[in-house]
C-alpha cells in the first residue's frame, strides 16, 4: 500500500472531470459566466494537480514543457490572426461580422468570440503550466532543513 | 427593504475578509500568510457572487485561490519560511503613510456613486449601452463576455499578450523547466 | 452629511481592506511578504470596483436567451431605438433595443405598463423607484395611447431596467476580469525575481539586501 493511496485513485477520477468542466466553462461562456479565462486556469490546475499528486516528472511527461510554451504562442497568435483575417476580409481589425455573411443572426461575432476565446484558452493554460513548471524545476537550496 | 439574509451574508463575509487581512498583516510565518491569503480571494470570490459578479468571482476564485497560492507556495519554497519582524521606527512610518493615504480615500468617499443605484453616473452610460445594444449588435446571452471579446475586443488582445510576456519573463528568470535540467546553476541557460 | 455617507458605506471596510495591504507592502522587509500584501492591495481594488457597479434588486449581467431570437421582428423598432437612443441619452422613456412584438403595439405597452408595476415592487429603492415608475408609467401610457401606430413602441422605463428588469452594470466586471489575470502574471514575474534574488544573494530581507549592496560597492573591487 502506497502512501496517499486515497489521493491518487481520487484524483485519477476527478482529473478527466476538470478537464471536461474546463471544456464546459470554455464553450458555454457565451450564455452563462465563463470563458477563456476561467477555462484556462481550470484546465492549467488540471495539470497541476497531476503533478502535485503523480510527481513533476510524469507530468511533464503527460504535457511536455514544449507543448505548453507552444501553446502560449499558439494563443497569441490565433487572437492576432483572427484580428488580421477580419482585416484581409475587407472589415476594420477584429471587427468580426465580416467572418461570417449571415448576418441576421450574427453569426460572424459567434465565430469570431469562439475563435478568440480558443486563443485566450490556449495561451492562459499554457502561461499557467509554464510558470508552475518554471517554480517547480527549481531546485530548492534550503534542502528542507526548516521543516 | 429591511434586514435581510443577503445583508447578513455580506456583513459576515467583511468581518471575515477584515479579520483574514488582519491576521495576514500580523503573520510572521510565511506559509501561513500564504494560506490565508488563499482564504482571503476565496472569500472574496464570494462576496462577487453577493454583488452579482458571477464571472468575477469565478476568476477570482480560479485564479486567487488556486494559481496564485501554488505560485506563493512553490516562490516561499525557493526563498524562506519566516519573515523577520521590522524595526519599530518601520512599523509607525508605514502606519502614519497608511492612516494618511486612507484618510484622504475616506475624504473620497461622499464623491463616490450610492451603493446600488441603478441610475448612477456609473451605471448609466456605457455600461447602460451596453446592455442595451448587446442583443442586436452580438446577440449573445453573457454580457461579459460580449464586452470582452467584441466590443473590447483589443484590451483582451492586450491582455493575452501581457500574459504571454509574463510567460516568458519567468521563462527567462527561472529556466525553461524541460526535462533534463534538473540542476540548479549560477546563470541562465538555454 | 451623515446620511450621505450611510448611502455609500459600504466603501469604508473596502478602504480598510485596501489600506491593510498597503500597510503590508510598506512595513514588511520581507520580499515574499511585500508581494503578498500587494495581492491583497489588489483583490481590495476589485472589491472596489465591483462595489460601484452592483444594482439592488438586479441580476447579473445575462441575458435570457430568448431575446436573441427575435432578430427578424425588430427591425425597424431597433433602428428607431437605435437613433432615439443615440438622439436623446436624458429623456424619460429609452427605447429598449429588443422591444416586445411588433405585431401589436398598444397591447404588450400596456402589459409592460402592468409588468412594470411588479418588477417595481421588487427592487431595492421602492420608494424612490416607485415614485419614477409611476411617473414613468404614467407618462407611457400617455405615449402609447398617442402613438399606437408607430413602429418604436414607448416602453416603460424603469430607471434603467431592460423589459422590466434590472441587471448589474457589466462594464466594471469586464474591467476587473481582464484586472485580476493580469495581477497574476506579474505576481508570477515578482515571485520568479525574489527567487533569483534569493539565489544570489541569500536573503530576501531587504534591510539585509542593501547592506550587501552597500558593501560591494564600498567593500570589495568589482
Amino acid at each position: 500500500m502506497s502512501p496517499h493511496l486515497i489521493l491518487r485513485v481520487v484524483s485519477k477520477l476527478l482529473i478527466p472531470m476538470i478537464v471536461v468542466f474546463a471544456l464546459y466553462v470554455q464553450f458555454h461562456g457565451d450564455f452563462g459566466p465563463g470563458g477563456g479565462f476561467q477555462a484556462g486556469v481550470v484546465t492549467a490546475v488540471a495539470v497541476i494537480l497531476y503533478a502535485l499528486i503523480f510527481g513533476l516528472d510524469a507530468a511533464k511527461a503527460a504535457v511536455p514543457p514544449s507543448v505548453a510554451q507552444a501553446g502560449a504562442a499558439l494563443g497569441v497568435f490565433i487572437f492576432v490572426g483572427v484580428g488580421f483575417a477580419t482585416l484581409f476580409l475587407g472589415a476594420n481589425f477584429l471587427d468580426y461580422d465580416v467572418l461570417h455573411p449571415n448576418y441576421e443572426h450574427r453569426s460572424g461575432q459567434h465565430y469570431g468570440i469562439l475563435l478568440v476565446e480558443l486563443g485566450v484558452l490556449s495561451t492562459v493554460s499554457s502561461v499557467m503550466l509554464v510558470i508552475f513548471y518554471a517554480f517547480a524545476s527549481r531546485v530548492p537550496d534550503i534542502k528542507d532543513e526548516e521543516w | 427593504m429591511g434586514f435581510d439574509l443577503t445583508q447578513i451574508l455580506d456583513y459576515s463575509l467583511i468581518a471575515m475578509l477584515l479579520a483574514v487581512g488582519f491576521a495576514v498583516v500580523r503573520m510572521r510565518n510565511l506559509f501561513a500568510a500564504v494560506m490565508l491569503t488563499g482564504v482571503y480571494s476565496l472569500l472574496s470570490a464570494a462576496w462577487f457572487v453577493s454583488l452579482d459578479a458571477v464571472d468575477v468571482a469565478f476568476t477570482e476564485a480560479a485564479v486567487g485561490a488556486g494559481i496564485s497560492t501554488v505560485l506563493m507556495l512553490g516562490a516561499m519554497l525557493l526563498t524562506a519560511r519566516e519573515a523577520e519582524p521590522g524595526g519599530a521606527t518601520r512599523h509607525w512610518m508605514a502606519l502614519v503613510m497608511v492612516t494618511a493615504a486612507g484618510a484622504a480615500l475616506f475624504f473620497a468617499i461622499p464623491d463616490m456613486p450610492v451603493y446600488g443605484d441603478a441610475m448612477s453616473i456609473a451605471n448609466s452610460y456605457v455600461g447602460y449601452e451596453y446592455m442595451v445594444q448587446t442583443p442586436e449588435d452580438i446577440a449573445v446571452p453573457n454580457v461579459v463576455t460580449a464586452v470582452l471579446s467584441s466590443y473590447r475586443g483589443y484590451d483582451t488582445m492586450g491582455e493575452t499578450t501581457v500574459i504571454f510576456t509574463a510567460a516568458l519573463s519567468v521563462m527567462l528568470l527561472l529556466g525553461l523547466g524541460s526535462k533534463r535540467s534538473r540542476k540548479k546553476d549560477g546563470e541562465d541557460k538555454a | 452629511m451623515f446620511d450621505i455617507l450611510a448611502d455609500r458605506a459600504i466603501y469604508m471596510p473596502i478602504i480598510v481592506l485596501m489600506m491593510m495591504g498597503l500597510y503590508v507592502v510598506v512595513a514588511t522587509g520581507n520580499l515574499v511578504k511585500r508581494l503578498v500584501g500587494l495581492s491583497i492591495f489588489q483583490t481590495s481594488v476589485c472589491l472596489l470596483y465591483i462595489t460601484v457597479g452592483k444594482v439592488f434588486g438586479g441580476q447579473p449581467p445575462i441575458l435570457p436567451p430568448a431575446h436573441h431570437g427575435e432578430d427578424h421582428g425588430e427591425g425597424h423598432a431597433a433602428e428607431a431605438g437605435h437613433a432615439a437612443a443615440a438622439a436623446s441619452s436624458h429623456d424619460a422613456p429609452v427605447h429598449d433595443a429588443p422591444a416586445h412584438d411588433a405585431a401589436d403595439h398598444a397591447e404588450p405597452a400596456h402589459g409592460e405598463a402592468a409588468h412594470a408595476e411588479p418588477a417595481v415592487a421588487d427592487t431595492g429603492h421602492a420608494e424612490e423607484a416607485a415614485h419614477g415608475a409611476a411617473s414613468h408609467a404614467q407618462d407611457a401610457v400617455q405615449h402609447v395611447a398617442d402613438a399606437a401606430h408607430h413602429a418604436d413602441a414607448a416602453p416603460v422605463h424603469v430607471e434603467g431596467a431592460i423589459d422590466g428588469v434590472l441587471y448589474s452594470n457589466p462594464l466594471p466586471h469586464v474591467l476587473i476580469l481582464t484586472a485580476i489575470v493580469v495581477g497574476v502574471a506579474t505576481l508570477a514575474v515578482g515571485l520568479a525575481l525574489v527567487v533569483r534574488i534569493r539565489e544570489a544573494y541569500g536573503t530576501i530581507e531587504d534591510t539585509a539586501l542593501s547592506a550587501a549592496d552597500y558593501s560591494a560597492e564600498t567593500g570589495g573591487r568589482e
